[in-house]
């Protein structure tokens, strides 16, 4: 476990452990000494002398002091372990939340939800049982070695001859298995990839009638993978019984020498019963230790993978002395700004400015990167070459929190949490009277008697599904309702009906009043009133100006917007 | 990955109809099970004779009460104690690998019935069921429910067995002795019972707990740019710790009673060892018992704790796998719904006539129609004439793709029917309707394997001859040739290793092999090979298609211009049809499309991206 964060972690919970620990040697030393009262027992009886009932309720006074050691053992060193699970999952969290856009379209949710919860569990079993179960095993083994050699150095040797067998086994085997296992494993894998291309692919399945054919495959490869499986089993199953063999062997030999021992007199019966107490309790750390490694070598790779995500650095950052805008007015203005998306240029020299209160409307066919443009104001992205400047600062130089505050953004397709509907609009805002005002403005109100229970109904994932419009409608209002001072559309309405757009373009005008706003549309004829119109084509600016102009240029905007009109009256056209 | 906690955690109860569907699957190997259980008696005899052992060897050879110490005799009794502990580890290690190859083998079975279900199931179950929880079925549920069966079943019986014997062994030594141990055993019921009952009960905490974190965290994943954009990572952050906190303590609440039972099993059994001195101490000084019995009896007390508080341990890993088992059957017992008819028409020699009569078609339940909005499909009849080639166009969501679905029964109407030669598809058996109807898909799904098993889909009949004859005519065989490995190339997960414009030719190589009466191309299926090939293919098409029966369901007008005949939808309506010519004379819904897509815009600018 070569990851400092995760000796921090446990140095945070430094003594649980040094008290777990405190505690394994107080239940190892009762357990140690039961064997002694024991023998004294044995031999008391085989003398016929009487008062074994003071030794047996001693033996019961030990049993209780080492359960009451070995649950503090437990509680202090598996509950640290889940105290610092905990942590960890939490710092990831908020590592998470550090990074940016380009990161998680990088990572999949699926593989960073299986870091969070998976490998987040792995670590905290090494951190549990493993750190509790090696400490307490070594403490065992050579408390029951050093008290075999006290009572008998002879048939310490005798025993400790065989039991390291089981460990030989253990290795020996075990490298059997795992080979075995991974066969296994691969089996499994090529039916998995079976069951899974065949359920993806299913319509070309049945389009080829190739039913009873893929189920001789499968069957094929579900044969394989049991032989596969009754192949380990000869190997695992042989394992713990032999392991089994090798302890009984080792207990034979005891009695056997033992036995002669005690006949000659060199031993007493109960210093032969306290010996085999003290090899049975060898036995289990035989095992244990193999089990152990294995925590280990799981924490380790685990907390590798996790290490990975943290070693991610956000590229989006808060600069290190920001600028402080006191006010910010709205004026956005893009300098030669380059942007490459997986290397290639999406952006390719954009020079744009908006001045403050303006509102401005982006066209331009698919894949022109207009929404790439957008982007970079909320800082969702950094431009690879340029600047963006708000206020005639640029960007990087100013506080996110700032920024973000300034800014609204509403994308196309917009995310709602598993809330209310109010609970989603006020997000951003001061109080639920401005979100309320937001909804208004988004023509929202008019859809709450719809919802089971009006503004308070749990919408989202797993709440009530919503139509695309009103999804997009909830979006602007939660935009408008945060009080930017520059608002972007992306695309925001394209759910919505034209008749409700109307009416919200409309509200949104006169909430605008002295707001930027930077609106992408494709419904060119919602444009005509627009201040200013700004025509993307191929990753730069190819023309702007109001649509009077633009249509008279008859460039790129006017064949857009053509288009458009014979997109509408196809619509229109009645079937 | 499948998330823990992504669907409701059944813990239940194994009810009789789950037990006994499961067991019919173990049937045909019931001589190995029978076997296996035989074994397990010897093992348990085996661990039986251990304290016995002991017992003999105690009071008659190392300290007899009378004589002396007889060493021979001790060799003798070791020789045989070696000889028990060897046949005990045979027959457990024998008992392993039989109730593995019956389990393993049983598993095969159900996996292949649960595989060859599913594929008797609708095309639509696809689209409801995500994949790879389809997947999980067919793998992890069934390995769980082999753990049931091989290690929990045997192991329950094994236990249970283990309990009885120690408890005879001990009556037989000395039944006064047994009862004071049995005397102790309510208690260690009791403790074990509480246990087990908190045990679960922190199970489900924890489980409930985790599930809701993990959706607040899939959430926050997914939608973390919004977080982001309002700077609202700090209430997330308190939000997530207070979820992070409850699963925490439901944790603590499983470990404080793991880490109570365990020392409490314990301390009972030491009580047993102190009670069995004080009471047996007196017996051996009286002369009642010898002291040989007395250890043995301890060992035996020490035997009959083991599988008390195994059974306690394993009894909620039981109740997973039941809550496999029932997932695993309630997906056996999906109805299949498109079923062949009891009497099948069979078609002899098809000549590829293909008629749709007032054909009405929606991909929703029949209750969630109401008035027309869901429908896909309205009123829809034509009739094509047999090597006829047609083209079917339409703006997004006419119900092109409708049309080709129900031709090849994929769905069926709501109204109306559907005809191949004048006979209504429904007719006819699945399979023989899918061998004369080709398809040639637009989403081109290559399995992973070689080119050759992907044009002839693992059919070990067809000879490699007619491959790469179909592969001449789709004009897949230059580029299949120059490949170092040729059509033995592995094409990886999806087709990954090869071009785009290389896949669509290999699906339709795939759809020629089939030699149907009836080709449906959809035309993104020739989209991504460059304009050069794409007129070749279609070239070669129009050749070795003669007097085929084509549907080209077209998304570019410019690739049907001279088909027979043109089929305009509209809305799930058919409104226009005739010529090319015809219909741009007409000036209606076929001119406009054929109007907006001729409009310099609708090539791509090669910008792309976000």
């Amino acid at each position: 476990m070569g990851s400092r964060r995760f000796w921090t972690l446990v140095r945070g919970h430094l003594r649980a452990y040094l008290l777990g620990y405190a505690a394994a040697v107080g239940a190892v030393a009762a357990a140690q000494v039961s064997p002694w009262v024991l023998r004294g027992a044995v031999d008391r009886l085989q003398h016929a002398a009487p008062a074994v009932e003071a030794l047996a309720a001693a033996l019961l006074g030990l049993a209780l002091v080492e359960a009451a050691f070995s649950y503090a053992m437990r509680w202090q060193i598996l509950g640290a372990a889940f105290r610092i699970e905990a942590q960890l999952r939490e710092e990831l969290f908020a590592h998470l939340q550090r990074l940016d856009a380009t990161f998680f379209h990088r990572w999949r949710t699926g593989d960073l939800m299986a870091r969070a919860v998976s490998d987040v569990r792995a670590v905290q079993r090494f951190a549990g049982v493993g750190l509790m179960r090696s400490f307490h095993t070594a403490l065992m083994v050579t408390s029951s070695v050093a008290f075999m050699l006290a009572t008998s150095p002879r048939l310490t040797a005798v025993t400790m001859g065989i039991l390291p067998g089981a460990t030989v086994l253990f290795v020996v085997l075990g490298r059997q298995v795992h080979r075995r296992f991974e066969r296994v494993q691969e089996r499994l894998s090529d039916l998995s990839v079976l069951g899974q291309e065949n359920f993806s692919g299913i319509r070309v399945v049945k389009a080829f009638a190739r039913e009873a054919l893929e189920v001789r495959r499968f069957r094929a490869s579900a044969e394989e993978l049991a032989r596969a499986q009754v192949h380990l089993a000869r190997v695992q199953g042989a394992l713990w019984p032999a392991v089994g063999l090798v302890l009984g062997t080792a207990a034979v030999a005891l009695l056997w020498e033992g036995g002669q021992l005690v006949a000659s007199g060199q031993l007493t019966l109960g210093q032969l019963v306290q010996f085999s107490y003290y090899l049975a309790r060898l036995s289990f750390p035989m095992i244990a230790a193999g089990w152990v490694l294995n925590l280990w070598q799981q924490g380790r790779t685990s907390m590798a993978r996790l290490e990975e995500v943290f070693r991610a650095k956000p590229q989006v950052q808060d600069p290190p002395v920001p600028v402080v805008l006191p006010q910010v007015q709205g004026e956005v203005e893009f300098r030669g700004v380059w942007f490459a998306y997986d290397g290639r240029f999406v952006l390719r020299g954009v020079d744009l400015h908006i001045p403050a209160g303006r509102t401005v409307a982006l066209v331009g066919p698919t894949g022109s990167g207009k929404t790439t443009l957008v982007s970079l104001v909320p800082r969702l992205f950094d431009p690879s070459r340029g600047a963006v400047l708000l206020d005639g600062v640029d960007l990087r130089r100013l506080p996110l929190r700032t920024v973000r505050k300034a800014v609204g953004f509403v994308p196309q397709d917009p995310f709602l949490f598993s809330d209310t509907l109010l609970a989603n609009v006020a997000f951003g805002a001061a109080d639920e009277a401005q979100a309320r005002e937001a909804m208004r403005v988004a023509g929202l109100l008019k859809d709450l008697s719809q919802l089971p229970e009006r503004e308070r109904t749990v919408v989202g994932e797993r709440g009530v599904s919503l139509s695309g419009g009103q999804r997009q409608r909830a979006a602007l209002a939660r935009a408008l309702a945060q009080d930017p001072r520059v608002l972007i559309l992306d695309d925001a309405l394209s759910s919505v009906d034209a008749q409700t757009e109307a009416e919200i373009v409309a509200e949104l005008r006169r909430w605008l009043r002295s707001r930027t706003a930077v609106v992408i549309t494709h419904r060119l004829a919602a444009l005509e009133e627009v201040d200013w119109i700004v025509v993307l084509a191929g990753g730069r600016v190819a023309e702007q100006g109001t649509h009077r102009d633009l249509i008279r240029q008859g460039g790129v905007y006017a064949e857009l917007y053509e288009q458009q009109r014979l997109r509408e009256l196809l619509e229109a056209e009645a079937p | 990955m499948t998330v823990p906690g992504d669907e409701e955690e059944a813990v239940g109860t194994p009810d009789r109809r789950t037990v006994g569907r499961l067991l019919a699957y173990v049937w045909p190997y019931r001589v190995q099970v029978v076997a296996a259980a035989g074994l397990l008696l010897v093992t348990s005899a085996a661990d039986l004779a251990g304290p016995q052992l002991y017992r003999v060897a105690i009071d008659r050879y190392i300290a007899p009460r009378s004589g002396s110490p007889d060493v021979w005799g001790l060799s003798k009794l070791a020789a045989a104690y070696l000889a028990v502990l060897t046949v005990g580890f045979a027959a457990r290690w024998a008992q392993n690998v039989l109730m593995q190859a019956a389990g393993q083998r049983a598993m095969a079975d159900l996996r292949t019935d649960l595989f060859a279900h599913l594929q008797r199931l609708p095309v639509a179950f696809f689209h409801r069921h995500p994949v790879g929880r389809l997947v999980t079925r067919v793998t992890h549920d069934v390995d769980s429910l082999n753990e049931l069966l091989t290690s929990g079943l045997v192991a329950v019986f094994g236990d249970l067995l283990t309990l009885l014997g120690v408890v005879a062994a001990m009556l037989w030594l000395d039944w006064r002795l047994a009862l004071v141990v049995l005397a102790v055993l309510p208690l260690v019921y009791g403790v074990t019972e509480r246990f087990r009952r908190r045990a679960l009960q922190a199970y489900r905490a924890v489980r409930s707990r985790l599930a809701r974190l993990n959706a607040y965290l899939n959430e926050r994943i997914t939608g973390m740019s919004t977080v982001q954009l309002f700077g609202k990572e700090p209430r997330a952050r308190a939000q997530f710790r207070e979820l992070n906190e409850d699963h925490l303590q439901a944790n603590l609440a499983s470990v404080a009673n793991m880490a109570q039972f365990f020392p409490a099993v314990q301390v009972l059994g030491t009580l047993t060892v102190a009670l069995l001195l004080w009471v047996g101490g007196g017996r051996v000084v009286q002369g009642w018992v010898t002291l040989g019995v007395l250890v043995a009896m301890i060992q035996y007390a020490e035997r009959l704790f083991d599988p008390i508080r195994e059974l306690a341990e394993k009894f909620n890993l039981l109740q997973q796998a039941v809550a496999s088992s029932e997932r695993i059957f309630r997906l056996l017992d999906e109805p299949v719904t498109l079923q062949d008819p009891a009497a099948p028409v069979s078609l002899g020699r098809v000549r590829g006539a293909v008629e749709f009569q007032d054909v009405w078609f929606s991909y929703h339940t029949p209750k969630a129609v109401q008035d027309e909005v869901g429908w896909a499909l309205r009123g829809v009849s034509f009739r094509v004439e047999p090597g006829q080639r047609v083209a079917l166009v339409g703006p997004t969501g006419a119900g092109k793709s409708s049309v080709v679905q129900l031709l090849c029964r994929f769905y069926d109407p709501q109204r109306g029917r559907v005809l191949l030669d004048g006979v209504d598809v429904r007719a006819v058996r699945q399979q023989d309707l899918r061998r004369h109807v080709g398809l040639v898909l637009q989403d081109v799904f290559l399995f992973s394997g070689t080119i050759l098993d992907n044009i002839r889909l693992w059919d070990p009949d067809v000879p490699l001859e007619r491959v790469r004859e179909a592969a001449r005519r789709a004009g897949a065989e230059g580029f299949i040739e120059r490949l170092p490995k040729g059509y033995l190339t592995e094409v990886g997960e999806r087709g990954v290793r090869l071009s785009a414009g290389q896949r669509q030719l290999i699906a339709l190589a795939r759809a020629l092999l089939q030699d149907p009466a009836v080709l449906v191309v959809l035309d993104e299926a020739t989209s991504s090979v460059d304009a050069e090939t794409e007129r070749e293919v279609l070239q070669a098409l129009r050749g070795s298609l003669q007097g085929r029966t084509v549907f080209v369901v077209a998304h570019r007008l410019a690739t049907v211009q001279d088909v027979d005949r043109i089929l305009v939808l509209h809305r799930g309506r058919l409104v226009e049809e005739g010529t090319h010519r015809e219909l741009l004379a007409r000036d209606g819904v076929y001119a406009k499309l054929y109007r907006l897509q001729t409009g310099r815009l609708w090539q791509p600018d090669g910008g792309g991206g976000r």
